[in-house]
């Protein structure tokens, strides 16, 4: 197959996106992009994220993740700025697709992000990463870091980033066994400390899962 | 609380106090009421000057409403005082609609059972005074707000007075009806009621369907919650309030997780 005759193939469904004329359309044309093989719409699909229609967004964020990492790079270049929806969005499609060369953006998007959609995305993120995608020396040291900064968002002011953080620190130790300890001891540290119930049982939970 | 507050921000619980007090620039006290509900001062004076506030007559709207009795309602919401509750009470026969939400609202969080009569009260006329005002986006009285109320305090003895509500032209009533109603029977025919209202075209509808099973126990809303055309944020929230209500609901000899928990915590993990 030539890439002009991908480019024509995919043209319908470019077409359908911007000529949508409900919300209900624009989901269903989403849905028809993302379920393409050709990566030519990778673009598009994250074009989609800065539409602020919730529908759009989730069916866009499942297609980047049916590609995987070769959607990855694309992503990585174009992380919006100023919407913070788009970036929540982008964050999460990163952080189920778990190839590490996003290490650096989740990590800085879980600790300094202003938005908590971003954050609670990127925390839940940093445990779920492939570490196998990484060369076996570079995999301590990443890892590393990740528990550092999941051990800082712990203590995050908002309950749902604090709750993304656990979900990834609990990832972290079942992907990795030697990571089960420190995790273990960081999560019952901050058992007492948390204030809200519902936090502290998916620490609990974690916990539980973990030992 | 009000002491680390003053470490990070220039504004104090003690200028908050002494805005509310005066009475020469009206903004500053409408400010200062709502800072100290916010930040939940306890301090006798703070509580005092808000008490004060649910009388006052200077601050006027232009649709002849009492913007800062409404501000002073909701604070006293958020803190305790034993006068508070009948403070509250009398509010409800204000002329201001939103003073009288605001009060509802405050004497659903002070729990206490004495408002139950006097909330009851509004509902004995049925639906069919619960009428528009013209001109106005509300009802004549904050019926939301009443019955919610209702539910949470435990008014089992206001059960049929709101279940005519369930029929209510406006669907955010029949979903307060149906939330209470829950909450006061737990028949599941109620937690289904919300649950289809999370179907409703209406994204606004469907948000407060969402807050209305998040007010509940109804475990078996929860997959219905994680699959609503919404907000993750707000199906977050939702699903952490039926959590939270579930543990608070099991006996705390019983600690350990149940499986209704996990899958609770599993729906909210898959919205992170």
């Amino acid at each position: 197959m030539t890439s002009d005759t991908t480019t024509d193939s995919i043209q319908p469904l470019l077409t359908a996106i911007d000529n949508a004329s409900s919300a209900d359309a624009l989901v269903g044309a989403v849905r028809a992009l993302g379920a393409s093989h050709d990566p030519a719409v990778i673009p598009k699909l994250i074009e989609v994220l800065g539409f602020n229609n919730p529908g759009a967004a989730v069916a866009a964020v499942d297609g980047l993740v049916r590609f995987g990492t070769i959607a990855v790079p694309t992503l990585l270049d174009n992380l919006d700025g100023y919407d913070y929806g788009a970036r929540a969005w982008a964050n999460r499609a990163l952080s189920q697709i778990g190839d590490p060369r996003a290490l650096d953006t989740l990590l800085d998007a879980a600790q300094a992000d202003f938005a908590l959609s971003v954050r609670r995305a990127a925390a839940k993120g940093l445990g779920f990463l492939n570490w196998s995608a990484l060369p076996v020396e570079a995999q301590h040291p990443a890892q590393q870091k990740v528990f550092t900064a999941l051990t800082t968002v712990l203590t995050d002011e908002e309950w749902v980033v604090r709750y993304g953080a656990i979900a990834g620190l609990q990832e972290l130790a079942q992907r990795q066994p030697h990571w089960r300890d420190p995790v273990l001891a960081v999560l019952g540290d901050r058992l007492p400390q948390e204030p809200e119930i519902g936090v502290q049982a998916r620490l609990s939970w974690a916990i539980q899962a973990i030992a | 609380m009000a002491v680390d507050e003053s470490n990070t921000s220039p504004y104090t619980a003690g200028q908050a106090i002494a805005n509310l007090q005066q009475t020469e620039h009206l903004g500053d006290r409408y400010y200062a009421a709502w800072w100290l509900g916010k930040h939940r001062v306890q301090d006798p004076a703070a509580i005092e000057g808000l008490l004060a506030a649910l009388g006052d007559e200077l601050d006027r709207s232009p649709d002849g409403g009492y913007p800062l009795r409404r501000n002073a309602a909701r604070a006293l919401g958020k803190v305790q005082d034993p006068r508070i509750v009948s403070a509250l009470i009398a509010c409800l026969d204000c002329d201001d609609y939103y003073v009288r939400e605001a009060a509802a609202q405050s004497l659903e969080m002070q729990g206490d059972g004495a408002a139950i009569a006097p909330l009851s009260a509004f509902l004995t006329g049925g639906i069919n005074v619960a009428t528009a005002v013209p001109g106005r986006p509300h009802l004549i009285h904050p019926y939301e707000a009443i019955i919610e109320a209702l539910g949470t305090l435990g008014a089992t003895t206001a059960i049929p007075l709101i279940e005519p509500f369930l029929e209510h032209p406006v669907e955010k009533v029949q979903f307060a009806a149906a939330r209470a109603l829950y909450q006061l029977t737990a028949d599941p025919h109620y937690g289904d009621r919300l649950v289809r209202g999370l179907q409703a075209n209406k994204l606004p509808l469907r948000r407060s369907a969402l807050i209305d099973l998040g007010a509940t126990t109804y475990l078996a809303g929860a997959e219905a919650i994680a699959k609503t055309f919404a907000e993750n944020s707000l199906k977050l929230i939702a699903l952490k309030g039926l959590l939270e209500n579930h543990l608070r609901q099991q006996s705390a000899d019983s600690p350990s997780l149940t499986a209704e928990s996990q899958q609770v915590m599993a729906l909210m993990d898959s919205l992170l």
